[in-house]
């Protein structure tokens, strides 16, 4: 099965437009629940025969949630490694249902459903992964968006729920509320001034957590990390989104104040080191990833401090993503070895780069 | 003051329950908090809770506290919740509900699910869940007596059902 990603608004991304609020600083909002049927096996214990009938009850229901009207269900078991790394790469899938984890095998019966701003996987740890994604910093969005599309499918779909656990999932840490909020953040203004890891300290002392781009043991790289909720149980799901509201609220501001003091005491020496980034992106014949993720922070903060107009935050944002090996070998159509990846990167890079050179300065 | 539950410590916590709109104030001691599922301390969050989760129940079973054996639902057993981080079905948590009680106390601080409330529709899939549970428990009783041929019947059943 190929991978038609025409068949979702936005190819899944409409969140890169950076049109939602604090978006030069807070890239995305990302709220999921976690949900089980009840009478069956979590995914990884159940047998092939009970994930194929859960797929089949979610199909089932889909004509009964109105929040997932219009939405398109692509079976993962059935795509390559190629289109299942294009849906990690978007922030679409995790690595476990993507099958890109040595841990966890590709299993049969897994899925997902997309309708743009919101999305099901079927079959990954849990049954079902109810998600939802917005450009910029908007949580109060994300989440009733994502509450109605609890309820709607709630209704049609008995889901696992005990009177003192809450709703209950395959890993203790996620049972409760089966909430989890992160927003994707971009913090190059705390790292030059060497604050962040006195202010990501005080996150965890708040019951908060941060990762690299990619969740759970990823790296941070480009300074871009998730901010997330710590637990999921003994504390409501407003409770939950407020204290990352709250704390995500003072991170952005200490950042913005980051950003005035080195434009203050730094501000020809930021400068030049900023637009030599640009310069690398917009010539440079060979980019690796994490080469490329440094840079394109570095002109993500030069565009964010005004040193550097007329690049908007969208083309930045969608460098970032469609930069990725995954997203470049599907622009080929074939696999690329590691050298041809970053010469395919920068490729890549120098032309979106190159639309809007006449106005940059 | 003395704890309202236990009378012998001193309370040092205030709990304010509300049941059937009568709000009730308590005070009590450490363990009697812990034991209705109130974390006393702020700074005892782990970092990394399931790491530290594993490890408590590592030394629970070194310890040699009885586990509950086998969910006869799905038919994991606390060895594999040690071995993969994970429960095997819904009704592990009523298989393992002592254990995960107090499980869930060192990762989450508490124990009790205060967010939304859910009533699942009723319908073929909840049947269905308490028939395959039956025949489950059929079958390990028959494996248990040694009735091969029964127990070959309920397989097969089972799997039909699957």
């Amino acid at each position: 099965m190929m991978l038609d990603l025409s068949l979702v608004p936005d190819g899944g991304v409409g969140w890169l437009d950076a049109s939602g609020p604090n978006s030069d600083i807070v890239l995305s909002t990302r709220i999921r629940l976690a949900r089980n049927i009840e009478g069956f096996a979590f995914a990884g214990r159940a047998r092939e025969g009970e994930r194929l009938r859960i797929l089949a009850m979610v199909r089932d229901a889909m004509s009964r949630v109105p929040s997932l009207g219009g939405g398109a269900l692509f079976r993962i078991d059935e795509l390559g490694t190629t289109d299942r790394a294009v849906l990690h790469e978007r922030h679409l899938v995790s690595k476990e249902i993507a099958g890109l984890d040595p841990q966890f095998p590709l299993r049969s019966g897994s899925a997902i459903i997309m309708t743009g701003p919101l999305g099901v996987m079927v079959n990954e740890e849990d049954h079902l992964r109810l998600q939802a994604l917005r450009s910029g910093f908007d949580v109060h969005a994300a989440y009733a968006a994502l509450d109605r599309l609890d309820r709607e499918l709630g209704a049609a779909l008995p889901f696992a729920f005990h009177p003192e656990f809450g709703f209950l999932t395959a890993c203790p840490t996620n049972v409760g509320t089966g909430l989890r909020a992160s927003v994707l953040i971009h913090l190059p203004g705390l790292v030059l001034t060497k604050e962040k890891n006195r202010v990501l300290t005080s996150l965890q002392q708040m019951g908060l957590t941060y990762r690299g781009l990619y969740g759970e043991g990823s790296e941070v790289v480009g300074n871009f990390l998730q901010i997330s909720n710590q637990t999921t149980l003994g504390r409501s799901e407003d409770e939950l989104l407020d204290l990352l509201l709250r704390v995500v609220r003072h991170v952005v501001e200490r950042e913005e104040e980051a950003r005035r003091v080195l434009l203050r005491d730094a501000g020809y020496i930021i400068e030049d080191k900023l637009w030599r980034a640009y310069g690398i992106l917009r010539y440079a014949r060979s980019l690796t990833f994490d080469e490329a993720m440094k840079f394109l922070s570095s002109v993500r903060l030069a565009v964010g401090l005004k040193l550097i107009s007329g690049l908007g935050v969208y083309t930045l944002n969608k460098l970032l993503i469609f930069s990725q090996a995954a997203h470049l070998a599907s622009a080929e159509g074939r696999a690329l070895t590691e050298s041809e990846t970053n010469l395919a990167r920068a490729r890549y890079v120098r032309r979106a780069l190159e639309e809007d050179a006449g106005a940059v300065g | 003051m003395v704890c309202d539950d236990c009378h012998d410590s001193d309370a040092v916590v205030q709990l304010t329950t509300i049941k059937d709109n009568v709000v009730m104030q308590l005070h009590l001691c450490e363990k009697c908090a812990a034991e209705r599922g109130v974390e006393t301390a702020v700074n005892t969050l782990p970092k990394h809770p399931l790491g530290e989760f594993l490890q408590a129940v590592q030394q629970q079973v070194a310890a040699g506290t009885p586990s509950s054996g086998t969910c006869t639902f799905c038919g994991h057993t606390m060895a594999d919740f040690r071995t993969t981080g994970r429960w095997g079905c819904p009704r592990c948590y009523s298989a393992f509900e002592a254990e995960i009680r107090e499980l869930l106390r060192r990762v989450h601080g508490s124990s009790h699910h205060i967010g939304r409330s859910y009533n699942a529709p009723q319908g073929e899939a909840a049947e269905r869940a308490s028939v395959l549970g039956e025949l489950r428990d059929r079958l390990r009783r028959a494996i248990e007596n040694e009735q091969f041929e029964l127990a070959a019947d309920l397989r097969d059943r089972i799997r039909v059902m699957e």
